[in-house]
């Protein structure tokens, strides 16, 4: 099982001819991914080490047997054109990868993925792993990396940070404690699956045992996971550090946004709506593994 | 967020149709004293800080006349607003008001939509409002490509009670600041108070923008020079760290100063951060050890060791701090030996005078830590370097006691290279310039640059001397990645033949105004 992407996964990457999408493709398939086309507009007929090149995404369904996948990895100032070509020919889910993405494209997308029905990522993400089976964006660095880092089991981890997704499988594993697949869902504040989209499907994900989460201060993803756990959405036990106590007093949070959100966005409200809806918040990170074994075993 | 100072979001809103008080900008008494001269005398005082209750901080003041008006700018002036100073003052009109209102368009994370919220009542804190308030309050989720239609504008005032000819003025102007907020690209745009005058005008007394810091290149016209919300006006130092960053898309450097003014023995430390996860972590961890922070800084995204280097540079010229910290997620996708190679080649020029302890966990962590701390023994002060299997907490922890028990080294002249070359062998690289004195290299028995070189572009001539083995131009469009192994291994294990001049415009003069080599 595993969530997102795993052994069969048809991938397309957008941006394939380019510096960083020719290397993270390299890598992706390295770890077992099925990377079955690139895309670069006006590039079509090229090849990028094995995997054919088409000039539109239309174009690169036409020629595989489907795509479930994309992965874009162009220049922040296209990443919407990109993923708006990726939306509209329907492809299940596309990861954008893609730092300084504005964010009035980013709503746009989200707009167009809502209209056709179809998820993405990011943007800002690192991506997706699912251990052993593919990767989609580049956790892990490399494969090698990866396959030492990272042990199959039954925790699922999402994460609001890139390093610390590593980092919260990395000291999992370490503890003995494996893992089905790694959510990075990006940085920004708007964004396509975010970590309340993603328990859900670790929720429904049969091997998923165990959530790990990786919060971080702003916004309200953790306060709608708490509300999914309240609701009885998400029965499995979550386990969740919340990043960014020290850096309350100096962070500014838009007056009229904390209204919106019903004055969400505190560490310390985060904390607390987490506990309160059955979650296991551990204070220091570092204790965050032994809390996922406890979890597991009761 | 880069955020518009309240004198250019209102000319942003006039130039859309919401009027404005008259107003203009000054710098002194005296520009202040004749601008309210101008104005007809009457008029309001207000500094443009960045900070929330102006006018409980006295940097709102309200005079009848032009001598007051010169007083109270005066006053301002010499204010610190949230530690930083005050170098500008809006002099504007005074307005009679009937009616006072808000409207703000906030971006929701939720609906992944900008969201237009309004409330009949204006003045103090939103959020002030919406508790004690309710009903008085209203909100309309916007569809980012179709905007506001104006029908619905009308009927989001009705629920709040809003009628009549002030309903449809009202009304009008949210079309507008809609429109406002979409062309800027803004994430936040309130208007507080949003008010209707005596003679039945709306107009905008007070507002607050803050743009997308990713689409800020698409707005040139606004004159941002530093892109990032910093809480206060850039400090000179966090404009020579933005000139660093913008074109240098290889990365992400972030700096923001959080404190200016401290000393030797308060505790406070140089942060160098690498992705926004792992540096929150690692400055609660110092939080937690006694520390506080005189910076933010993060390196990541893959940065090339060029830019890790500047940013310690820049770290580094914050003279006071009791320590130098760096730590990442701890388990980094990205090669850590180039951040490594960064930090020894700013260490040993500055010389570094106080502990460092920095965490470089992930790929080719172990490489890292022989290169940051093999390298810099010749400092006489502890550098010490972790991986992955070190938590942050035990790392600051050893900063701690480094920082108890290290005596500071006497103070030591810089160790950059200035002195003649006597046989160059000179390459550019995309930000910099590499020069090698071959006189030093004949008498280099490692050649430890060729093999350490990550790009693999250098080799040796028939004479035995290191040599580019790409031309001129391909080394300076980008085949050198600048990861200065050329300079800092051979520093280390060659004769110090090899050079890298990496320039951090306006570094030299801000470190000499505040009185650093």
């Amino acid at each position: 099982m595993a969530i997102l992407v795993n052994e069969s996964t048809r991938v397309l990457v957008q941006g394939i001819t380019g510096r960083e999408g020719r290397a993270r493709a390299k890598l992706m398939r390295e770890y077992g991914t099925k990377v079955v086309a690139g895309c670069t507009p006006g590039r079509g007929g090229e090849s990028v080490d094995g995997t054919p090149v088409y000039d539109t995404v239309v174009e690169a369904l036409e020629a595989t047997d489907g795509i479930d996948a994309s992965v874009i990895f162009v220049p922040a100032p296209l990443v919407k054109d990109a993923a708006l070509e990726s939306i509209a020919a329907g492809i299940p889910l596309t990861v954008l990868v893609g730092d300084r993405v504005p964010v009035w494209d980013v709503m746009e997308i989200a707009r167009a993925a809502e209209r056709r029905g179809v998820d993405f990522l990011g943007p800002n993400t690192l991506g997706v792993l699912s251990v052993g089976k593919g990767v989609l964006g580049m956790i892990g660095g490399r494969a090698e990396s990866a396959r030492s880092w990272f042990t199959p089991g039954g925790v699922g981890v999402a994460s609001r940070s890139g390093g610390m997704t590593s980092s919260t499988g990395y000291y999992l594993c370490r503890a003995g404690v494996g893992l089905t697949t790694l959510v990075h869902v990006g940085g920004d504040g708007i964004i396509g699956l975010p970590l309340p989209a993603v328990v859900r499907l670790f929720e429904s994900d049969a091997e998923t045992k165990c959530v790990a989460l990786f919060g971080e201060i702003g916004g309200s993803q953790e306060e709608r996971v708490a509300e999914m756990m309240e609701s009885g959405e998400v029965t499995k036990p979550v386990v969740a550090f919340i990043g960014g106590r020290a850096a309350t007093k100096g962070v500014r949070f838009s007056h009229a946004g904390a209204i919106v959100e019903g004055g969400r966005g505190t560490h310390a409200g985060k904390v607390a709506a987490l506990r309160e809806a059955g979650a296991t918040v551990v204070d220091a990170f570092d204790a965050l593994p032994a809390a996922v074994a406890k979890a597991l075993e009761g | 967020m880069a955020r518009l100072s309240e004198f250019t979001g209102k000319r942003v809103l006039s130039d859309a149709g919401i009027a404005v008080p008259r107003g203009t900008l000054a710098t002194s008494p005296a520009e202040a004293a004749t601008a309210a001269e101008s104005l007809g005398g009457a008029v309001v005082v207000k500094a443009q800080a960045w900070t929330t209750s102006r006018a409980a901080q006295g940097l709102i003041r309200f005079v009848e006349s032009a001598a007051p008006a010169g007083e109270a700018a005066a006053a301002i002036l010499a204010t610190n607003a949230g530690g930083f100073p005050v170098n500008e003052i809006l002099v504007e009109e005074r307005v009679a008001i009937a009616s006072e209102r808000y409207a703000g368009i906030i971006l929701d994370d939720r609906r992944r939509c900008p969201v237009l919220l309004i409330s009949a009542r204006g003045g103090s804190g939103i959020e002030e409002i919406a508790r004690e308030h309710p009903e008085a309050v209203a909100e309309l989720p916007l569809d980012v490509v179709e905007g506001l239609p104006l029908h619905a504008a009308r009927e989001l005032w009705r629920r709040v009670g809003v009628h009549g000819e002030e309903q449809r003025k009202l009304a009008e102007s949210m079309v507008r600041l809609v429109a406002v907020a979409r062309r800027l690209e803004a994430r936040s745009a309130e208007i507080n108070p949003l008010v209707l005058t005596a003679d039945g005008r709306v107009m905008a007394l007070d507002c607050r923008i803050t743009l997308d810091d990713a689409a800020v290149f698409r707005h040139p016209d606004l004159g941002i020079d530093v892109a990032r919300e910093l809480g206060h006006p850039p400090t000179p130092l966090e404009r020579i760290a933005w000139d660093v960053e913008k074109d240098d898309y290889r990365g992400t450097f972030y700096f923001l100063q959080m404190c200016e003014r401290f000393g030797r023995g308060q505790r406070v430390v140089a942060f160098h951060g690498a992705g926004g996860g792992g540096s929150m972590m690692g400055m609660d961890a110092l939080q937690r050890h006694g520390f506080s922070v005189a910076n933010f800084c993060d390196t990541s995204g893959n940065p090339p060791a060029s830019k890790v280097y500047r940013a310690a540079r820049i770290l580094l010229s914050q003279p006071g701090v009791d320590g130098y910290f760096g730590t990442g997620s701890g388990v980094a996708s990205q090669e850590q030996f180039h951040s490594a190679r960064g930090l020894v080649k700013a260490f040993l020029e500055e010389p570094l005078a106080v502990p460092a302890v920095v965490r470089l966990g992930g790929n080719g962590e172990e490489k890292a830590i022989e290169i940051l701390t093999g390298y810099t023994k010749s400092l006489g002060v502890p550098v010490e370097c972790y991986g992955k299997d070190t938590p942050v907490d035990v790392c600051a922890q050893r900063l701690e006691e480094l920082v108890g028990s290290s005596t500071p080294p006497p103070p030591q002249a810089p160790r950059r290279r200035d002195k003649p070359v006597e046989r160059p062998y000179t390459f550019k690289t995309p930000t910099g310039e590499v020069t090698y004195d071959h006189a030093v290299c004949t008498r280099c028995e490692s050649k430890a640059c060729v093999a350490a070189c990550v790009p693999q572009i250098l080799k040796l001539d028939d004479g035995g001397l290191p040599v580019l083995n790409v031309t001129l131009e391909e080394a300076a469009r980008g085949r050198c990645t600048e990861c200065l192994a050329c300079e800092v291994d051979c520093r280390a294990l060659g004769a110090g033949g090899g050079h890298v001049r990496l320039p951090v415009p306006g570094l030299d003069e801000y470190r000499a105004s505040r009185g650093m080599q």
